[in-house]
């Protein structure tokens, strides 16, 4: 242990031009990575797919309970997925296992289709240097003023001071915080902390950006921007982006696709919109709860069923089928009235997605037969849940 | 006073402070390393290795349970060896290095452990190997600490350097035993504790001021 100890501390000295992952960057800087991987014996060609990350099989177990239970997800370059889950649920576990800063018990790790799995310490210290994390409590070291943290991983992979200095400025100036500099991580908010966070990430031009509930201590309009900062970074750099939240609000402002963990397995996959118009878990649902209209307890606790003045219906359409003009159509096809009790129409990845509850006069079988037909013609889920005894 | 008896507390000033000094220094450069090395090799530490851990802790252990005036004496043979006397001020600097060193490695090791593992794990995340770690984020995030530390086992070393007088070693214990008790000079008794008392005063102020320049954890 102390051997190994004592090799790494000389290793700076002995080891030779660490290997390279393909950049994303676009930049001059590109060249030097491109010859860097000429030179390079051991680097691995890519394959040809754009997959940034792919995880085969995860499994993590601590003790008897398992952290990951068989995960496996890809996430291609350019995207943001979210992968949101309850805590205990794994998350953060998996986030971990996509730099070895925790190691799985079996399946396989691929970044840029480069297994890291079996890597040793040593050998995945240059690989973290192309993947940055932003962190739930920032993790700023408070004896080094805004630029030196910014500047950290350059210091980390042995460039000259001036160009570390410069670097730190062009990232400080991206995330707003230029006349912060010289000042120490103490005196600045949340949000400010988070920012410099998020330019410490960046300063390695990573490949991949990891994002652990960078948002989780932040208030809500401090969240807002600093997701916005990160929208904007992985549009304007093309940065890949995995990021783990417990919050649905932060999947909808700014992940491309989400995947739902629980109890350590993934249970739902796929594009925010479509999710989001769709849940197929219960976890997800639940997840849901809190951003999506809900039918109000008053009157979910007056819900019967059998015979009532009114029937409350659920509604749920999405994409091309919530542009049409739904509920005028549907008062033109089927006699009778209809109430708006309670819903709304959101806008996820520029898809409507809707949830109407909506209250039927009477609760005639054929009637309520004719509704829920018309609905699903015009590609709506209905739910039909219940009957009110009086008017809601 | 007479000027006589004035030199020779100038003179044992000059001696108290060397002891302090050399002793102070050379259990800054020893014991910081062994506090790195008990932090480190602990559970979960960056070099983890428990047998090593659990070896240094009990040699230190086993140093610190030695009442001082016993570790002077049976350290005798130890100073003849590197020093090549074992009498005088210079003597006496071994067995106060040699107690200093354990004592002030468990103040770097307190102080080096509050440092929150969220900054190892981003020095970590961002490729740095263990030098880095310590480097870049062990030491300095725990510099007030250490350099806290530091005052308190220059203080501690000021009181034990006074049980230094025997084995000869001089200072300004040795002093008010020999003039202020023994020989009933009142005079020097109080000037010796009000030299002590600004001497403790001074190197807790200086050692205060310089925390709060290096404290930036707001």
């Amino acid at each position: 242990m102390i051997g190994a100890w004592l090799a790494e501390i000389g290793g700076p000295l002995l080891s030779g031009p660490p290997w390279r992952l393909r950049g994303t960057e676009t930049d001059i800087e590109m060249n030097q990575h491109v010859t860097a991987e000429r030179a390079d014996p051991i680097h691995i060609q890519p394959t040809g797919r754009e997959d940034v990350v792919r995880l085969v099989g995860l499994k993590r177990r601590f003790g008897a309970t398992p952290a990951l239970d068989g995960v496996s997800l890809t996430v291609q370059k350019g995207e943001i997925v979210g992968i949101i889950g309850r805590s205990g649920a794994g998350k953060s576990t998996l986030i971990r296992c996509l730099n070895g800063l925790e190691r799985a018990d079996s399946g396989e790790v691929f970044i840029e289709g480069r297994e890291i799995g079996r890597l040793g310490e040593r050998e995945l210290q240059p690989l973290r240097r192309r993947i940055g994390m932003v962190f739930q409590h920032f993790n700023l070291l408070s004896a080094k003023t805004v630029e030196e943290n910014v500047a950290l991983p350059l210091k980390i992979e042995g460039r000259p001071r001036a160009e570390r200095m410069a670097r730190a400025a062009e990232l400080l100036q991206l995330v707003g915080l230029s006349e912060k500099a010289k000042a120490y991580p103490a005196s600045l908010s949340g949000g400010q902390k988070q920012r410099v966070g998020i330019a410490r990430a960046l300063a390695a031009r990573p490949a991949l950006l990891l994002s652990d509930e960078a948002t989780s201590a932040l208030d809500p309009e401090t969240t807002r921007s600093i997701l916005a900062l990160l929208k904007d970074i992985n549009s304007r750099l093309g940065l890949t982006i995995l990021l783990i939240t417990h919050e649905m609000e932060v999947i909808r402002s700014i992940a491309d696709r989400v995947a739902v963990i629980d109890a350590g397995r993934i249970v739902e996959e796929g594009a925010v919109w479509q999710v989001f118009a769709n849940p197929k878990s219960e976890i997800t649902r639940s997840l849901l709860g809190s951003i999506r209209p809900q039918l109000p307890p008053e009157i979910a606790s007056r819900l019967a069923p059998g015979v009532g003045a009114e029937t409350i219906l659920r509604i749920d359409v999405a994409g091309e089928a919530a542009r049409g003009a739904l509920l005028s159509d549907l008062a033109a096809a089927v006699p009778g009235q209809f109430r708006l009790v309670q819903g709304g129409v959101d806008h996820v990845q520029g898809q409507p997605v809707g949830t109407l509850f909506l209250a039927v006069a009477g609760a005639e079988a054929a009637h309520l037969a004719q509704v829920t037909t018309f609905l699903k013609d015009r590609g709506a889920r209905v739910e039909v849940l219940g009957h009110v005894a009086g008017p809601v | 006073m007479s000027p006589v008896l004035f030199e020779l507390l100038l003179r044992s000033i000059w001696e108290t402070v060397l002891m302090t000094g050399a002793s102070g220094l050379i259990s800054l450069v020893f014991g910081l390393p062994l506090g790195l090395a008990l932090v480190a090799t602990d559970r979960g530490g960056i070099a983890e290795s428990l047998w090593v851990n659990r070896s240094l802790g009990a040699i230190i252990n086993g140093f610190r349970s030695v009442p001082f005036i016993i570790l002077l004496v049976a350290l005798i043979p130890v100073t003849r060896l590197i020093v090549g006397t074992s009498i005088g001020t210079w003597a006496a600097i071994v067995p106060l290095s040699i107690a200093a060193t354990p004592y002030y490695a468990r103040m770097a090791e307190v102080s080096l452990r509050e440092v929150d593992h969220g900054l190892i794990e981003a020095a970590r995340a961002m490729g740095g190997n263990r030098w880095t770690i310590i480097r870049e984020v062990l030491v300095p995030e725990a510099l007030p600490g250490i350099v806290a530390g530091f005052s308190v086992t220059l203080v501690t070393l000021v009181g034990a350097s006074a049980m230094a007088g025997a084995i000869g070693a001089g200072g300004l214990g040795d002093l008010a035993i020999r003039y202020g008790y023994q020989r009933f000079e009142t005079s020097v008794m109080v000037a010796v504790v009000v030299v002590l008392i600004v001497l403790v005063c001074g190197i807790q102020w200086i050692g205060d001021r310089l925390v709060a320049r290096l404290d930036h954890r707001g």
